[in-house]
């Protein structure tokens, strides 16, 4: 059996904004909103939370109830675009955490919303070099959007952790294929606090054209089609675009819906496709086929064909089921909370 | 005119979102098209003139006339190369440019073209670029951008003479309706008025369906004496009047804030030159920039009296098969808006339809009218093109 997903979990905060609430604030007509991007509320970071708390939460979870030790694990990739320290890993104070320190190897990670299945690359090629026996890679997020900006309407928090490994697996990685360019669509500079974007520039030339390339050209190696997958999870900054690219590919909203998490919590940046994934391994059985691919603006996706494997039952962990208990917030708590505002 | 003026080539590029084509990419596809048309070989132009807006702003290029001449490879010919500015009537006036040096007979071919690309900017910059067509000092500085400017029409006209928010959405709906069989409109899909009524406001009344949108895109047309234009197509289309007027640059100055007299003056010049009047025409390319823009122009270009164009378009008596079809291409609504563009494509699509090889064909189609608007109406350009040589 090839190597792929040992185990897994998921961490969303449990703090909500409607999207009413961020309309009402900046005079915006919300129904038109909620009908552009299909969001209808998005996740917020309670005040102490960070990509560091997220990421350890996750890690944590993934970790659970598994034979997988802290001394197991040889590498650990976090990736975000939202680190809290700009030097100074957020990956070691994961090892620390989760007591994987200190054999192992650490790096944080960057690509946009994307990070976090580079480090699931990285993290199966020293795995399946036999460099290390498992690896964890995580993607995770508290992303920002200027007040104002259409970002606001989506840019959320969570992160999802994966167990990469040999051994134990329960989601066989097939294959994996990655299609990127220099695509200037979305960026933050150093010592900048929120990012900026190419409004419509972030559709066509790049989510659409590199989900697109990375899918058809693993589709391809595979000579797979589309109603050869149970599943299907893709980037989700919005509740449009995956359900558009579900679409062009040739994928329905059967094999979609199960991962598709943007409507209710927003885009967790490089949280999102991964805790898509994980909604969907909740759901798969022993011999499903799930086809997944993440984005990250700047840009590039990675492409993954995953086969479930028996275990997957032991591995659940019911992340739509936390979705049950939220709060919800107003404007004025969620600016508090994302440190907009803030106590003299 | 000294001499009369044919067009014997037109080419254009589709207008839309393109990201991955420069601006010299798009006005050298267009120019070509429209010299393969004519038949036309480089080192026979003797003169170009190039639409442009705001390439200064848009992609930060000035000097684009001597652009264009180098990348349609003609600098080495060195043909004199002119850029023509008024706002999104650059177009119109560079075709308007270009007749008037063949009927003068300093130039026997002459190329106008059109181009924008202003997909390279945000929404803020592209409005802001957009706003230098109004009076920055005494309208942009004060809020007045060229969609509250067109709204500040609306209002009074609807207010004056009953015109409704669904006879605006009508104008949308023609318009997507006529483009859905133009192969290079940027917009093919039909839309519904309850559709229009639903996208958010702009400026109210208008909504983001009353707006043209912002489009990559060029257009190019050949002309050539009238005498002559038989020696290079089997059907040439002839100019039978070339006018142009201008206003006052700011709305609260003109004489009547729901009549662009900048059209009806060149529009009156034109039909005057050309013997031609409104019941002959068969068909308009009109500016339609926002939706209120079509209303008004069917009344300043005679098709219905002042107050009732509203309820002509509603009608059907402006669609393709009723008394004076307008923007049978989807006009600059469904076609896009590539402002500097924008008059050439006019004259590109008035060209097919008398050719009888348009998308969206008008049934016997003998005369047409273009009529390309400068902002909010300081500047109008009107042609009256036919298919048959008048004198």
């Amino acid at each position: 059996m090839g190597a792929g997903i040992v185990s897994y979990g998921g961490y969303v905060p449990r703090y909500r904004i409607r999207t009413e609430d961020i309309a009402r604030v900046w005079g915006d007509d919300a129904d038109a909103i909620k009908g552009g991007l299909r969001v209808e509320s998005k996740s917020v970071p309670d005040e102490d939370e960070d990509t560091a708390t997220i990421s350890v939460e996750a890690a944590r979870r993934a970790l659970e109830g598994t034979s997988v030790g802290g001394d197991d694990i040889g590498a650990i990739y976090v990736g975000s675009e939202s680190h809290p320290y700009a030097v100074k890993p957020t990956a070691t104070i994961v090892g620390a955490a989760v007591g994987a320190t200190p054999l192992m190897t650490a790096a944080d990670m960057e690509f946009a919303c994307k990070a976090g299945t580079a480090g699931m690359q990285a993290a199966l090629g020293l795995v399946e070099s036999g460099r290390i026996d498992n690896g964890m890679a995580i993607g995770a997020d508290v992303s920002q959007g200027a007040p104002g900006d259409a970002l606001e309407y989506s840019a959320a928090a969570g992160g999802a952790a994966f167990v990469i490994g040999d051994e134990n697996v329960v989601a066989e990685v097939e294959d994996t294929v990655s299609y990127t360019s220099d695509t200037p669509d979305f960026w933050r500079r150093e010592g900048e606090r929120y990012p900026q974007h190419g409004e419509r520039f972030t559709g066509k030339p790049a989510y659409f054209k590199h989900t697109e390339g990375a899918s058809n050209e693993l589709l391809e190696r595979l000579d797979a089609e589309p109603e050869d997958y149970d599943h299907a999870v893709f980037h989700q900054p919005n509740g449009k675009f995956p359900a558009r690219v579900a679409g062009s590919l040739g994928f329905d909203e059967e094999q979609y819906e199960t991962g598709l998490l943007s409507p209710e919590i927003g885009n967790t940046y490089s949280g999102a496709s991964l805790l898509g994934l994980v909604a969907t391994l909740d759901e798969a059985d022993a011999g499903d086929r799930i086809f997944f691919a993440s984005f990250g603006s700047g840009a590039g996706s990675d492409a993954f064909s995953l086969l479930v494997r028996d275990g997957i039952e032991e591995r659940r962990t019911g992340l739509r089921e936390t979705f049950e208990d939220v709060e919800y917030v107003d404007y004025a708590q969620y600016a508090k909370h994302k440190g907009k505002i803030q106590e003299e | 005119m000294l001499r009369d003026v044919a067009i014997v080539g037109v080419g254009q590029t589709a207008f839309g979102e393109h990201w991955d084509r420069s601006f010299r990419d798009l006005f050298v596809t267009a120019g070509v098209r429209a010299l393969e048309d004519a038949g036309v070989g480089g080192d026979e132009i003797d003169a170009m003139y190039g639409g442009n807006m705001s390439a200064g702003q848009f992609i930060n290029q000035e000097h684009v006339a001597a652009l264009i001449a180098d990348y349609a490879g003609l600098a080495s010919e060195r043909v004199p190369a002119t850029r023509v500015e008024a706002a999104d009537a650059s177009g119109g006036l560079a075709f308007r440019q270009s007749v008037l040096d063949v009927a003068s007979g300093a130039s026997d071919v002459v190329v106008a073209s059109g181009v924008e690309k202003m997909t390279d900017l945000g929404s803020d910059e592209t409005n802001d670029a957009l706003a230098g067509s109004a009076d920055r000092e005494w309208e942009v500085f004060g809020g007045g951008n060229v969609a509250a400017l067109y709204a500040l029409m609306a209002r009074t006209h609807m207010d004056r003479y009953g015109t409704t928010r669904r006879e605006l959405s009508q104008v949308a709906v023609k318009n997507h309706e006529n483009a859905a069989k133009n192969e290079y409109a940027q917009y093919q899909n039909e839309i519904s008025a309850e559709l229009v009524e639903s996208t958010p406001y702009v400026s109210e009344p208008l909504r983001a369906f009353d707006c043209s949108p912002a489009s990559d895109g060029a257009a190019a047309v050949v002309v050539v004496p009238a005498e002559e234009a038989t020696e290079y197509v089997e059907d040439p289309v002839y100019v039978e009047a070339t006018e142009q007027a201008s206003d006052s640059l700011t709305v609260h100055d003109r004489r009547d804030v729901t009549t662009l007299d900048a059209t009806k003056k060149a529009a009156e010049r034109a039909y005057d030159e050309s013997g031609v009047t409104p019941g002959d025409v068969d068909l308009a390319e009109i500016h339609d920039s926002y939706t209120v823009a079509e209303i008004l122009a069917v009344e300043d270009l005679g098709f219905t009296e002042k107050g009732n164009g509203g309820e002509f378009v509603a009608e059907g008596r402006a669609s393709v098969d009723g008394e004076t079809p307008t923007n049978p291409s989807g006009g600059l609504k469904a076609c896009g808006h590539p402002l500097g563009a924008t008059g050439v494509r006019q004259i590109a699509d008035a060209t097919r339809q008398l050719r009888g090889e348009a998308g969206t064909q008008v049934e016997d189609a003998s005369v047409a009218v273009t009529q390309n608007v400068g902002g909010t109406g300081g500047t109008a350009v009107v042609n009256v093109l036919s298919d048959r040589r008048s004198s």
